[in-house]
């Protein structure tokens, strides 16, 4: 942080004063000025929190589509039909049993097997074959694309999540005062302060795995060095199957923790495995912390986009891409590529 | 084989009977077809073997898979209804076709050399991720944007023009327009692979690290890939417009652009002829697989292909044939010559049958 | 050996490139076109239940000849709808087609059908304004009503009844929404209601995320107007409960349809009172609808609890188009001009009420204006509040008159 400090004194002051002006639009009542030129801070502080939440849920997606590739070099596009089979599956248990909480903890298991499965039945005989493993993947995801349509048909489901995460917190944040001088508080959903604090905890739970655990120090050594770490006697099969496994569960997660969100129909496995690149090609590819940068930026970029200029909000994220990969081909946090 | 075309030293002899025999089919083709098998079946087929080609020639030589290149298409179609004609009322601006035609084709080639340029600098499976993230962008790009694009409803009435008093959407001609452009492209590429710059681009595909040291600007070479793919997408875009004569978001849609992967894969990508086999089968089975099978599950179907195509053969059909002709031919065994050398040295693809 | 395979591989090929195999003289061939494969399968089928049970009615003979249906599916990208129209009339050789389902496909079908003028075609339940009202097809005929008709009676219904004057509008950013709230807003306007340009909220099809569409939603409107379909209109109505929204809704035809209302998931009490217009009311107490319902059930008992617009618009148009064959006495023979002109001077009583065509070959037919209730076992219901009888496509004023109100659009009407 010192060494920061010292080196890039300008930066540092450029970013001191933008988190201090960010700060006072969140917490200040609003000139209106500031409400002429740009709109309601109700509009505002909804769409950040809005892209933050957002960013949160991209993350759990993405993360386990860069821990698969940092180890096994495998871009698994069949990784948002995870998603939806996991927000399917999911909804089947909850619907069955009652138990939202349930219903996510089968989905993270069911997808964690089928990823397991997919490693040891497919991937591990083309050990070392990028591009055909890719292109696997792909065919894979039509095929599971059109059998979810087959059982599930083009109907939107919706999960019922516990009553205490329904509705709406007021946030000590003053949106405007009336004229009569009461103070509008602004509101937000608890659902997706939830999904935040999910996101965060994952992400920490992740980080404590990958750099405090034996089998973590295992994982990052073979990201680094697939070879070396076989030579060393560890099971490097087992570690793939293992690492497989959390990545694809972790979609499945991401799949109930999502459609609980929005919800869950066709074409969902698309937005949410185009998500998934994006955040992976802006944060690097293989680096979970990245994946929480790119995550974060592409949330916000998507929801600040929808919210001041509609049509273009695709762009906005794309052009992020864009910069981020002439800048640095290999990803805001990436290695070599 | 053009070199000596020039000098005029080529001879009857040195024609495959198998090419002969095939030209000779496609030429005749719509004296016994009806129209809607010379239009819907053998003209569709042949632009989006077309379109594949493109894809063939930047994944087969050139080793990058690009998902975007039916994107590319779109585009050019897309320009056609912006700078020419349309029947929607946003846009058209009506340039004379064939200004709006150059126009169309090239921007659609530096479309793709931007894509490339954005993706080359990453190695190996960047590219398929980068592609497929600007193809799904473009598509939510145009159905969003109205003042250009004109959104979900996109353009109709985008049309050939007439010359020569010849309606050019009219079957039989738009056929032979079809047939004549995938050919020179087919050809093109063919030619092009044994060129220095086919063969540098080869070279590349196996050793961009010693092609680097050698002095070949690697980078610089797949733009140019890019490019003339583009050239080759854009051509077959603009014919693809003419023939829905309407360019919408669904021309460009993620799974029209998965079925150009699917039909150069299942085809095979080492040689050109790969991506138009792969396409005549794409559009046999998109036409009457409702006939034989529930058409519900067809994108069951076209995975499953897919899937086997890449877990079993991965030169796709061709390289089926390939291998049951070598097996035929050892059995026989007469002239045991392995298929795929035969490929590597850019001669004729082996189309032929013992006669 | 070879010589002789491929001589008989040529002549199959040749037999089966050959044009479409005529139709026997008995026979007539008929093609239904509707999305059965995509996202939309669920409607598409429902289209086709509509189209067999009209034919079903009439044991698939009409005018003394058989009819052979042959079906097509697209995937509701127009492409795809215009390569099955093709092959359906240049392959199969049908000479009556009825589809498609959705509104760019409606547009693109009629393209194609001026040229065909020898085929006859019937639309399923596609319904934009422009394809039977501006460059129509000579050949191109609508039993159904358009998205604009079948918001008649509700802009006056919320503005008299309801007392509302001034709303927000959130819709889906394309033709259909537009046509939507064309239709509402312009009756709304015309009698001093306001929709302010910068309360009009326009979402791209397919979103999901409407939490920041909802944060910049006025606070000083008295409801939302919402034409939002499907998996859209769910998402939304999730949201804004979620987010603790309370003004309320004014839904298009397909905001709170049978569909929505009954998703999987949570039930949202607070949509009850929403008022509502479109083409068909599913608690309609009337013996015609009654009994169309209960052949449905019947005959269907893996289709919806009740039958869907699609149903109904697909069933609504073959029947038109067998009653025709039945006129003409199942003659095409004169490339089916006698047949077109007693489609255009058919009027028949349908499960809806009378239906009769404009002279641009679209329905006139009678429109339901709904509330959602809740219903006797606890779900949402939509109550027959009225019916609006015989509305036509230029919702009461001239045809001239009605073009100079300009294409659906963002902004229009203005209402200012």
């Amino acid at each position: 942080m010192r060494r920061f400090l010292a080196r890039h004194t300008f930066w540092a002051i450029v970013i001191a004063i933008a988190i201090a002006i960010f700060l006072w639009m969140v917490f200040a009542v609003w000139p209106e000025w500031l409400d002429n030129a740009i709109g309601s801070k109700k509009t505002f502080v909804n769409t950040f929190l809005n892209g933050v939440t957002l960013g949160g849920l991209y993350f759990l997606v993405a993360s386990g589509f860069t821990l698969v590739f940092g180890l096994m070099r495998n871009v698994n596009l069949a990784h948002g039909s995870m998603y939806l089979l996991g927000a399917y599956i999911g909804y089947e248990v909850a619907d069955a049993t009652g138990s939202w909480f349930f219903g996510l903890a089968v989905a993270f298991v069911a997808i964690a097997l089928s990823g397991i499965l997919l490693q040891v039945l497919i991937f591990r005989k083309m050990e070392g074959q990028d591009l055909r493993q890719t292109l696997v993947t792909i065919g894979i995801s039509i095929i599971a694309a059109d059998l979810m349509l087959a059982i599930w048909t083009g109907t939107t489901y919706q999960f019922a999540p516990p009553e205490w995460l329904f509705g709406a917190a007021e946030l000590p944040v003053i949106s405007t005062i009336r004229s009569n001088g009461e103070a509008v508080m602004i509101k937000y959903p608890i659902y997706r302060l939830a999904v935040l604090g999910v996101a965060v905890a994952i992400g920490i739970a992740l980080w404590i795995f990958l750099n405090r655990t034996k089998v973590g120090a295992m994982i990052r050594a073979g990201v680094n060095d697939r070879d070396m770490l076989s030579a060393t006697g560890v099971n490097v099969q087992l570690v793939f199957a293992l690492v497989f496994a959390i990545g694809a569960g972790l979609a499945g997660f991401a799949g109930v923790i999502g459609g609980t969100a929005l919800s869950i129909a066709p074409g969902e496995d698309i937005r949410y495995l185009l998500a998934s690149l994006i955040v992976v090609i802006v944060g690097g590819l293989g680096s979970v912390s990245g994946a929480a940068i790119g995550a974060l930026l592409i949330g916000l970029a998507e929801q600040f986009g929808l919210a001041y200029f509609p049509t273009y909000g695709v762009v906005l994220t794309f052009l992020i891409m864009v910069v981020v990969l002439a800048v640095r081909p290999q990803g805001i946090m990436g290695g070599r590529p | 084989m053009i070199r000596r075309l020039f000098k005029g030293e080529i001879s009857l002899s040195d024609i495959n009977p198998a090419w002969a025999l095939l030209a000779l089919f496609l030429l005749a083709y719509p004296s016994f077809a009806s129209n809607f098998f010379t239009f819907q079946i053998g003209a569709y087929s042949l632009l989006l073997g077309t379109v594949a080609l493109s894809l063939m020639m930047l994944a087969g030589y050139g080793g990058m898979v690009s998902l975007a290149q039916l994107t590319v298409a779109g585009f050019a179609g897309y320009l056609v209804a912006i700078f020419g004609d349309n029947s929607v009322g946003v846009m058209g601006l009506g340039w004379p076709w064939w200004i709006t035609v150059i126009v169309a084709i090239l921007a659609a080639a530096s479309f793709s050399a931007l894509i490339g340029a954005i993706s080359v600098r990453t190695e190996g499976i960047y590219t398929i991720m980068i592609t497929l993230a600007i193809a799904v962008a473009f598509f939510y790009f145009v159905r969003q944007n109205y003042v250009i694009f004109n959104g979900f409803t996109g353009f109709a009435g985008v049309l050939p023009p007439t010359v020569f008093g010849v309606d050019w959407r009219d079957p039989v001609p738009f056929y032979y327009l079809s047939l004549f452009i995938a050919a020179f492209f087919f050809c093109a590429v063919l030619y092009g692979a044994r060129s220095s710059f086919g063969l540098s681009l080869q070279a590349i595909r196996d050793n961009p690290r010693r092609m680097r040291a050698l002095g070949y600007n690697v980078t610089l070479h797949r733009i140019a890939a890019y490019f003339l793919s583009g050239l080759i997408a854009g051509t077959a875009g603009v014919m693809l417009a003419w023939f829905n004569s309407r360019v919408s978001p669904g021309s460009v849609g993620v799974d029209v652009v998965i079925d150009i992967l699917v039909i150069a894969v299942v085809g095979g990508l080492r040689h050109p002829l790969g991506p138009f086999i792969g396409a005549i089968g794409f559009v046999l089975l998109e036409n009457f697989a409702i006939d034989l099978i529930d058409r519900e599950r067809f994108n069951t179907v076209i995975g499953l292909a897919f899937l086997l195509a890449v877990l079993f053969s991965p030169d796709g059909i061709l390289g089926l044939w390939d291998r049951l002709r070598t097996k035929l031919r050892s059995s026989r065994n007469a002239r045991p010559r392995s298929g795929r050398a035969q490929w590597e040295d850019g001669s004729p693809a082996p189309a032929s049958e013992e006669s | 050996m070879l010589g002789l395979g491929k001589k008989l591989l040529a002549a199959a090929a040749i037999a089966s490139l050959a044009g479409p195999a005529m139709a026997q003289d008995d026979t007539i061939k008929m093609g239904a076109l509707a999305t059965l494969e995509g996202a939309f399968t669920v409607l598409g089928e429902d289209g086709m239940r509509g189209v067999e049970l009209a034919l079903e009615e009439h044991g698939y003979m009409a005018g003394g000849k058989k009819i052979q249906l042959i079906t097509g599916s697209s995937d509701a990208s127009p492409d795809s709808a215009v390569r099955a129209a093709r092959k359906l009339v240049e392959q199969d050789g049908v000479q009556i087609l009825v589809g498609p389902l959705s509104g760019s496909e409606g547009l693109a079908v009629k393209d194609y059908a001026k040229t065909q003028p020898e085929v006859t075609f019937l639309n399923g339940s596609s319904a934009a304004q422009d394809t039977t009202l501006r460059e129509p097809a000579e050949n191109f005929f609508r039993f159904n009503t358009d998205g604009a008709q079948w918001m008649a009676g509700l802009g006056e219904y919320v503005y008299n009844e309801k007392g509302y004057r001034k709303v927000a509008v959130l819709a889906e950013d394309y033709s259909f929404p537009y046509t939507q709230v064309f239709g509402f807003l312009e009756p709304f306007c015309r009698l001093g209601g306001e929709a302010p340009l910068d309360a009009r909220f326009w979402v791209p099809i397919g979103n999901k995320d409407y939490s920041s569409v909802i944060a910049s939603l006025p606070d000083d409107v008295d409801a939302i107007y919402v034409a939002l379909g499907g998996a859209d209109a769910i998402n939304f109505l999730t949201q804004y409960e979620q987010a603790g929204g309370d003004l309320p809704l004014i839904g298009g035809s397909i905001t709170v349809d049978q569909t929505v209302l009954g998703s999987k998931g949570r039930t949202r009490d607070f949509v009850i009172g929403t008022p509502s217009a479109g083409p068909i009311s599913d608690t309609w107490d009337n013996p015609a609808w009654n009994e169309f319902v209960a052949a449905y059930k019947e005959q269907f008992p893996d289709g919806f609890p009740s039958p869907s617009l699609f149903a109904h618009a697909y069933y609504v148009n073959t029947k038109a188009a067998l009653l025709a064959l039945e006129e003409v006495n199942g003659d095409l023979s004169d490339g089916g001009a006698a047949y077109r002109e007693a489609l255009s001077n058919l009027e028949f009583d349908t499960p809806t009420g009378p239906v009769h065509l404009d002279e641009r070959r679209n329905a006139v037919a009678d429109i339901f204006l709904t509330e959602v209730i809740e219903g006797p076992e606890g779900n949402l219901v939509n109550k027959t509040i009225e019916v609006i009888p015989q509305v036509d496509q230029t919702l009461g004023v001239s045809y001239e008159e009605f073009l100079a109100y300009g294409q659906v659009g963002r902004e229009n009407p203005t209402c200012e």
